[in-house]
């Protein structure tokens, strides 16, 4: 036990930093008012520190998936390779945050194209639930349903809330061949904009130049 | 997530207040946008009350594709802007957010004592769409994730805009 204190105390304090480093919403989250002085607070954010996702890290292969993006069209990961890809974990359609993190990355679209990449939305939301939020919202990027089995995919990349039944408001930047880039977990309650995403597209495109740089150096001293 | 202001406060830049205000406030919005219209008058209340300690700055960020109207309306202004009656056209445009379709903002600027046909060829020609794009993208390079967002020296605000006394401490804090 002398031997194990101390390293459980470790564990312990990397959590705390876990969940300081991953901006853990405390006050955002819709049950914010659960971490008061209610009795079980205690048990439950210990709870919470232990089960709250880790979301997929940069170097990470994706999980491939296959889901739908219409009523009547599927759409899988490998499909979407071969380019960098935006993938857009949000909570719900049609909830206010969403709503305005969604029309601004409509509106940033140009954007992410000059750049070359994709982006997808994904909530556990149904087909007809996004039909009809990207058609109120003029939306012109596929939005995911991660429906059945509900969450999988969310939670293969750790960005789902047991608590609420969501996914989390995540974001991964995919490289060309399927790797995450760049991972960001926001608080649920805060829309984390675009200049992340655009930051990690601008670092990969760099370090894509870079890349094709030194090949075509390599090549045009051994020819 | 920085909510850092990537493009400082410049000549390019519609400004009311003095250069040499201790605090500069900047505000990225959508004419067409109903919280940027009830922010309007708060924004006035805060000049007013901040006095000289404030330089005050509009950019834009219009979100087109769920409001129709913002984008031209921003022409507009940056077209009235050119006869030096940008903040006159601001304040008219944000008085009648109902009312934005072509017609009415060329009687806004007729209103404002600017030829009504010099801003009908700026809006036909898109002359300062390039501008507001520019706009657009620094707020979007500075963390700007929705409208109204405000920087107080070039640190987003993350208060609450609705009230007028969260400005004020926000803006004494800056000026100390």
């Amino acid at each position: 036990l002398g031997k194990g204190e101390p390293k459980l105390r470790t564990l312990a304090l990397l959590s705390v930093e876990a969940r300081i480093l991953q901006r853990v919403p405390v006050i955002d989250s819709p049950d914010a008012h659960m971490t008061a002085d209610t009795p079980d607070a205690a048990s439950r954010s210990q709870a919470r520190a232990g089960e709250y996702p880790t979301i997929l890290p940069a170097g990470e292969r994706a999980p491939g998936f296959t889901l739908h993006s219409t009523p009547d069209q599927m759409v899988t990961l490998d499909e979407l390779r071969g380019r960098p890809l935006v993938l857009a974990f949000y909570p719900a359609d049609w909830s206010p945050v969403c709503s305005d993190q969604m029309a601004l990355y409509n509106q940033v679209l140009p954007e992410f194209k000059r750049l070359g990449a994709q982006l997808v939305g994904i909530s556990v939301d149904g087909v007809w639930c996004h039909k009809a939020f990207g058609e109120a919202r003029n939306l012109h990027f596929p939005l995911l349903s991660d429906f059945e089995p509900k969450a999988a995919v969310s939670q293969s990349y750790g960005a789902y809330r047991t608590q609420d039944g969501t996914s989390e408001r995540a974001l991964f930047v995919l490289d060309n061949d399927g790797v995450v880039f760049w991972s960001y977990l926001s608080p649920v309650g805060v829309n984390p904009g675009a200049e992340g995403i655009l930051d990690a597209l601008e670092r990969l495109q760099a370090q894509r130049g870079a890349a094709n740089g030194a090949s075509k150096s390599t090549a045009g001293t051994t020819s | 997530m920085s909510g850092r202001l990537a493009l400082p406060v410049g000549p390019r830049d519609h400004t009311q207040g003095s250069d040499d205000a201790p605090v500069t406030l900047v505000e990225y919005g959508d004419y067409e946008c109903p919280h940027c219209g009830r922010a309007h008058p708060i924004v006035k209340l805060v000049q007013q009350r901040a006095g000289m300690l404030l330089r005050f700055a509009y950019r834009n960020f219009p979100l087109t594709e769920v409001h129709p109207h913002a984008e031209q309306a921003a022409e507009a202004a940056e077209s009235a802007g050119a006869h030096d009656k940008f903040w006159p056209m601001h304040d008219m445009i944000y008085e009648h957010q109902p009312a934005l379709g072509l017609k009415s903002l060329l009687l806004y600027a007729e209103a404002v004592g600017v030829d009504p046909r010099a801003v009908a060829t700026d809006l036909a020609t898109r002359a300062y769409l390039p501008r507001i794009r520019e706009d657009f993208m620094s707020g979007v390079r500075s963390g700007v994730n929705g409208t109204p967002t405000f920087f107080v020296n070039g640190l987003r605000f993350d208060g609450d805009w609705t009230n007028v006394d969260s400005f004020m401490v926000a803006i004494a804090s800056a000026a100390k």
